[in-house]
């Protein structure tokens, strides 16, 4: 078993407002396709992010981020374990960051020897 | 004389575990071997006793009495030997000559909880725990485990031995842990009261009566936990609540020939409606406190299925199982999960999904899929799953069921 690191990544629409209705339905497809992974034994870990953070610059200079220079944001990620990286991206086609538009980019982790 | 047969196993039952703990308490839980010996032998002579003389008045004051003076002789002859139990003695070596065995219902409470931290210990594997919690904790006899535990006096007695010898070796206390890590080894005491508890709701032991005490016996030591104030966490009362709601459907679980009745088949009459507002009860206890786990989520799950039908019940489950399966993975939570998901959203979201659970081997698996596709009218699908169901299942019980369920189709 090797572990995959999917990024969702998505440009947001300030000018779309979802009804509660849209956000409960919403939150019910992410919980859906993570349990999904988990009933597969595949899940290792997820977290959603916030929108608001900082980004931190050489010489102890710090921005408002990410928005305000890069469009596209980084609202998520899993981590599963998968015997190959095609049944990770088999995982991530069930995304539900495809439906916004967005989009998932599935990574491998650099083993370190010490 | 009937009635003194009688007695003694009920005596033996209820009293023997509250002795050898207290006495341990005193002797060490190195020592836990001579406690046992002293408190059998106290029961022996009580059925020698009580058959020539009658019954005592006062039994249990009686059988107190008695393991008090052997404990003092068994303390007075290994002081004059100057054996090296002498320095495991509590209190002071002076006042050993007149040892008061507080017999307090207090002190009995106290050391049967610190001896059930001693026996659910990492130190031991874990079907020793279960033996040696059925044997300190429960007071059943040796013969009366390897019964509940289907195995055979030998195999409980080496397992006993081991474990005794695991917790001589270690130099394990009778003590609570210290408060910092009672949550922590709390999850051992859990876990090892879970299995407890399964062995007598899942397993598929003939007898009703020991499938009943086990589940009993699991909850009664539960409820300790709940008792003293640095043991009685959330999930505890999670726990315990979860062994109500399971237990209110002990009897609605099998019918008249014996055979299994499924969730959804089961008539909800039969359900004990006590035991459902008790796991209500411990389930409210529970819900306090910035931790969730396992139990919490388990607990809420058979709350759900005590309700009536709705989308909303779904929902719920299949919500509580996404999380559950995140915490940890078990095959027969993923399967559950996959019903509950086809009871909210329909079996054609569902059926997707239990293809890609990757359970081929188990006959539940099958018969999952042979459900989702009956509902769907697919009857090929489910004359297929249920056939490779009936080729997967192990025990008769099984099979007869699934075969049940083919002989209906054609």
């Amino acid at each position: 078993m090797q572990e995959f690191m999917m990024l969702f990544r998505h440009v947001p629409n300030p000018e779309f407002e979802a009804s509660p209705e849209q956000i409960q339905a919403e939150i019910k497809k992410w919980k859906d396709w993570i349990g999904a992974t988990a009933a597969q034994g595949k899940f290792v870990g997820t977290n959603q992010l916030l929108n608001e953070g900082k980004v931190i610059k050489p010489g102890n200079v710090l921005t408002d981020g990410p928005y305000a220079e890069v469009k596209e944001i980084l609202g998520g990620y899993m981590i599963v374990k998968t015997e190959t990286i095609e049944e990770a991206i088999e995982i991530g086609k069930g995304c539900p960051i495809l439906d916004m538009g967005g989009h998932v980019e599935v990574r491998g982790f650099v083993q370190l020897d010490l | 004389m009937k009635e003194i047969d009688q007695l003694i196993p009920k005596l033996f039952r209820t009293e023997y575990s509250k002795l050898v703990a207290v006495l341990c308490k005193v002797f060490g839980l190195s020592n836990i071997q001579v406690a046992e010996d002293i408190v059998s032998d106290t029961f022996v002579l009580a059925a020698e006793k009580w058959k020539e003389q009658g019954l005592p008045d006062n039994q249990v004051a009686w059988l107190y009495t008695v393991a008090k003076n052997r404990a003092r002789d068994y303390l007075r002859r290994e002081k004059l030997r100057r054996e090296k139990i002498e320095p495991n003695i509590k209190h002071s070596q002076e006042t050993s000559y007149d040892l008061e065995l507080d017999l307090s219902e207090q002190n009995i409470e106290d050391s049967q909880l610190q001896m059930l931290f001693a026996v659910a210990n990492p130190l031991i594997s874990e079907q020793s725990q279960i033996a040696m919690a059925l044997r300190v904790l429960c007071g059943f006899s040796i013969d009366e485990v390897a019964s509940a535990l289907l195995s055979n006096r030998e195999v409980i007695n080496k397992r006993l031995y081991r474990a005794k010898q695991n917790l001589r070796k270690h130099k394990v206390k009778l003590e609570l842990p210290p408060p910092k890590h009672i949550a922590e080894r709390l999850d051992t005491v859990l876990t090892s009261l879970y299995l407890l508890f399964n062995e007598g709701y899942y397993a598929t032991h003939s007898d009703v009566v020991i499938r009943k005490d086990l589940c009993r016996e699991a909850m009664r030591l539960c409820i300790l936990l709940t008792r003293n104030e640095s043991t009685d966490l959330p999930k505890v009362s999670a726990l315990l609540s979860l062994m109500c709601f399971h237990s209110s459907r002990f009897e609605a679980r099998f019918d008249a020939q014996g055979d299994q009745v499924l969730y959804y088949e089961q008539d909800r009459n039969l359900w004990q409606q006590s035991l459902i507002a008790k796991g209500e009860y411990y389930l409210n206890r529970s819900s306090t406190g910035e931790q969730l786990d396992k139990f919490h989520l388990e607990a809420a799950i058979a709350y759900w299925h005590t309700e009536e039908d709705s989308h909303e019940k779904w929902e719920n489950i299949l919500q509580l199982y996404n999380y559950l399966l995140q915490l940890e993975y078990s095959p027969i939570a993923a399967l559950n999960r996959t019903y509950a998901l086809a009871r909210a959203d329909g079996a054609n979201i569902a059926i997707p999904e239990a293809l890609k659970l990757n359970l081929e081997d188990r006959h539940l698996y099958h018969t999952l899929l042979a459900q989702l596709y009956a509902e769907i009218n697919n009857l090929d699908k489910q004359k297929l799953h249920l056939n490779l169901a009936l080729d997967k299942a192990a025990s008769k019980r099984d099979r007869d069921f699934i075969q049940a369920k083919l002989d209906k189709l054609s």
